[in-house]
């Protein structure tokens, strides 16, 4: 499933929205845990899941190319944890 | 930096905010649309945000854990597990707000 898909189950779903408005929906939902991740805070979506951010620590890498020695800085990862409800639904005999 | 927990109140706040239905509405779609990315992924399909990441389910065989306090040895059933990989685009939104934080 894409987020257009995402988007025309919920249109379909909500007929007296507009399709508009449901955009900015699912638009606003992923740009809002975008915009708490970039700010180092955690997401927490009890049955789905929860995002949050991890930190890689600084480290010497290689370039695969040259072989050649390059320092890599220290990065932020976004990380996504499922939730209980989730996981086992993922794990239910269909 | 202080790390504060964003739940679903903030998010359907947002919606609010942002479309203009009502708060009750808005917490029902942002519920409708956890529904379904989890429904997709409970059959087995991957969900693509773009510009945001993707959720795929990957299958994983059976396994010999050990419990780690008793050293006894327990099959690990085979199962599908969630796993989720940020975009290109979400990752570098989340190293420039930090490189931000530490030189101003």
């Amino acid at each position: 499933m894409t987020k257009s898909e995402l988007i025309a189950r919920l249109a379909e779903l909500n007929p007296h929205l507009y399709q508009r408005d449901v955009e900015r929906i699912v638009t606003t939902i992923f740009d809002e845990i975008a915009a708490a991740l970039a700010r180092g805070d955690r997401v927490e979506l009890r049955g789905f899941g929860a995002f949050s951010v991890k930190t890689r620590d600084a480290r010497q890498g290689r370039n695969p190319r040259t072989g050649e020695s390059v320092d890599v800085s220290e990065k932020a990862v976004p990380f996504f944890k499922t939730g209980k409800q989730l996981r086992e639904r993922l794990n239910t005999v269909r | 930096m202080a790390a504060n927990t964003i739940t679903r109140a903030q998010l359907s706040e947002a919606v609010y905010q942002e479309v203009g239905l009502s708060r009750n509405e808005s917490a029902d779609l942002l519920e409708l649309v956890l529904n379904e990315i989890s429904d997709a992924l409970a059959r087995g399909e991957s969900v693509k945000i773009s510009s945001f990441g993707s959720f795929a389910v990957r299958s994983k065989g059976q396994r010999i854990g050990r419990n780690p306090k008793t050293g006894e040895e327990v099959p690990i059933l085979p199962r599908r597990v969630l796993v989720f990989r940020p975009s290109q685009l979400l990752r570098s939104r989340i190293n420039n707000g930090h490189a931000d934080s530490v030189e101003p």
